[in-house]
């Protein structure tokens, strides 16, 4: 089924798309004409396939769950802000707080990713693969942020439990984030997230980072590191 | 031994004197919890006129007042009825136990009004207990969830709180066990000082779209609500009704919090007083004043600052404090958990430590059970049965039918400051400090 958003409201498209049928069949769906519309397929809540054709504004498959989104084209801010699973393709670049407070599944996109990417992440994996901008993974708690490209300053600064790895260069690394040994878990780890993702990728070509957990209770003698 | 003429320094005195060797000793600020204590001007300094000649009383239990007010309905499809203006201000599961969350929801749904999350999502028995409860969106977007957020029945964008205004939450170990952890996606144990900013917007030009996807995601059926911390209030609330609100939740400094740095919470941030006026004044040179309905919390107690909120032009207000106090916060009972704090009844103000005497602000088993949900619900109900009589008596003595039809004409300032901010004459004069009427 096809949407033209220069003709139907975005409202009308998004719960359309909110409250699929379960017993109908029809599970792929197009947008054609997004226009940098802002909250296109927010919500979406069913194992649904919905591909967009154009350029997206802000929020584009926030809050995910289940559903599987496409983009041909860029994304505005915060790309799958807060998913719950399900998975997101993103054909150019991604702008600010992509997949940020994620909870589950899979935001993958082909070019750059913008600053904050995966900022406060909860458990969803990211795979960029071109280059993310700084603060990237900021006080990121659980979840993968995979970097094919390059990192910019400050990446993983306040982290939790969640893992970053990098096959370019970083240009710093942020408070309490320090390089870890890829060992073979995070290979495997990788390994299978890439099988999932339809990647062909070698996962031992990255750098792994992630928290020294020497801020998680504050210490006087940690003060200067903020 | 007997003191003689001694004389305390004004700008030392022994508690400033005792804060410095701590300081001395720990080298670390003070973190705690509820309010400043700090005297600031407050509605205690208003006074009502009540009626006389010009205006007619009426009966005081025999002629109706109204108290039900509509909130949420400048764009939500289902806004809240609410059956009286005083609702339950957003405090976490985490911060509070489960016991206290489900008291609170009890006692407001008991009372037709609505009780609110907090940073940590909600919890099942604070949904199970509640008939309205806002679900509120904060920086850190710990436990936040779309099916929660359907679930809700209203929307709390928080952009600050007035004990903090730039700050962001923080929950020390101590209170994070294996259920808070989880639901924050957080180890066991940490310090969790959460983000003061959130991840995905920043400046009202974005909330205005933020707040648009929260539409989209909820069928535009939820009122949504912008909360902030009283600062620069007449900007803020303009800046609310721009992106969109359809309500302003205005927090005073004297608004409580689970725990942050004293300095912050003496420090940072404007009296209630002061703000509510800015606020209104914003909502009423947008043509915005009763259409962006506005809720005013920071050191509500009693029917009376309810009144007197109301009359400057607030809908309703929202207690955080005085709701943890009628579930027996700071009650005389325990005095030797209270001791063990270095604190006694009155005083405390212990929540970060997780070791409530009274069993309000803990995730300690044991300590939790000393509040039962069930008598704590009721404790709050008869709380704001109180607040609304007591709201009544005051809206009948100044002649109104519906306690919203309280003005600011009905009030005067007993004190210079007070009729400054709240711009409301000096009682026995028509002097509104630094005021003059436009030409």
């Amino acid at each position: 089924m096809n949407f033209d958003l220069s003709k139907k409201k975005l409202t009308d498209i998004n719960k359309y798309l909110q409250n699929i049928d379960r017993k109908s069949n029809v599970r792929k769906f197009k947008i054609e004409n997004p226009s940098g519309h802002h909250a296109i397929c927010a919500g979406l809540k069913d194992d649904i396939d919905v591909t967009i054709n154009g350029h997206t504004g802000y929020y584009c498959a926030g809050m995910n769950q289940k559903a599987s989104v496409t983009v041909n084209g860029n994304v505005g801010t915060g790309v799958a802000e807060n998913m719950m699973s399900g998975k997101v393709f993103v054909k150019g670049n991604a702008s600010q707080s992509a997949g940020a407070t994620g909870h589950g599944g899979n935001l993958v996109i082909e070019g750059d990713a913008s600053s904050r990417c995966g900022i406060s992440m909860k458990g969803i994996n990211i795979i960029v693969k071109g280059s993310v901008g700084h603060m990237s993974a900021f006080m990121a708690q659980k979840g993968n942020l995979i970097i094919f490209g390059d990192a910019d300053e400050d990446l993983g600064d306040s982290i939790y439990e969640a893992k970053i790895f990098v096959k370019g260069k970083v240009k710093s690394l942020g408070a309490d984030c320090v390089e870890k040994k890829m060992d073979e878990k995070s290979i495997n780890e990788l390994k299978k997230i890439f099988k999932e993702l339809n990647i062909s990728e070698n996962p031992k070509n990255f750098k792994r980072y992630g928290s020294a957990r020497k801020l998680y209770n504050f210490k006087i003698d940690n003060a200067g590191a903020y | 031994m007997k003191k003689r003429g001694l004389k305390e320094f004004k700008t030392f005195p022994q508690s400033t004197i005792s804060e410095i060797q701590r300081a001395a000793k720990e080298g670390i600020y003070q973190i705690r919890g509820l309010g400043a204590k700090r005297k600031v001007p407050d509605f205690d300094d208003l006074v009502f006129l009540g009626a006389s000649m010009s205006r007619y009383p009426l009966e005081g239990y025999r002629e109706k007042c109204k108290t039900s007010v509509v909130i949420g309905d400048r764009f939500a499809k289902k806004p809240l009825k609410l059956d009286i203006p005083i609702t339950i201000a957003g405090m976490s599961f985490g911060a509070l136990g489960a016991n206290a969350k489900e008291a609170l929801g009890r006692g407001a749904s008991s009372m037709g009004t609505s009780t609110t999350t907090g940073d940590g999502g909600m919890t099942k028995e604070e949904r199970g207990s509640s008939k309205y409860l806002v679900y509120q969106l904060l920086p850190s977007r710990y436990g936040m969830n779309p099916d929660d957020l359907r679930k809700a029945d209203a929307i709390e964008v928080v952009v600050g709180q007035g004990a903090k205004p730039g700050g962001g939450g923080m929950l020390l170990g101590q209170k994070i066990n294996k259920r808070v952890a989880g639901m924050r996606t957080l180890p066991e144990g940490i310090d969790q000082r959460s983000a003061c900013r959130h991840p995905d917007w920043t400046g009202p030009d974005d909330l205005e779209i933020k707040i648009q996807e929260l539409r989209e995601i909820t069928n535009w059926e939820k009122p949504i609500y912008i909360k902030v911390g009283a600062a620069r209030s007449y900007y803020d609330t303009a800046l609310a009704v721009k992106a969109g609100a359809d309500v302003v939740v205005l927090d005073g400094m004297q608004g409580g919090t689970a725990a942050t740095q004293d300095v912050f919470i003496e420090h940072v941030g404007i009296p209630t007083l002061g703000a509510l006026r800015q606020a209104v004044d914003a909502l009423k040179e947008l043509n915005m004043h009763r259409k962006v309905q506005l809720i005013v919390s920071g050191g509500i107690r009693t029917g009376a600052d309810v009144a007197k909120a109301l009359a400057m032009g607030a809908d309703a207000v929202s207690i955080g404090s005085a709701a943890m106090m009628a579930l027996n916060c700071n009650a005389d009972l325990y005095r030797k958990d209270y001791e063990k704090l270095g604190t006694e009844p009155g005083y405390c103000h212990h929540c970060h430590t997780g070791r409530c005497p009274v069993g309000v602000a803990t995730q300690d088993p044991k300590l939790e059970k000393r509040l039962d949900p069930k008598e704590g619900g009721r404790q709050l109900k008869n709380y704001l049965t109180t607040l609304t009589l007591e709201l009544q008596t005051l809206a009948r003595a100044n002649g109104k039918s519906d306690v919203r039809n309280l003005e600011p004409e009905d009030l005067v300032a007993l004190t210079v400051e007070a009729a400054a901010m709240s711009r409301v004459p000096l009682a026995g004069t028509n002097w509104i400090p630094g005021f003059k009427e436009k030409d």
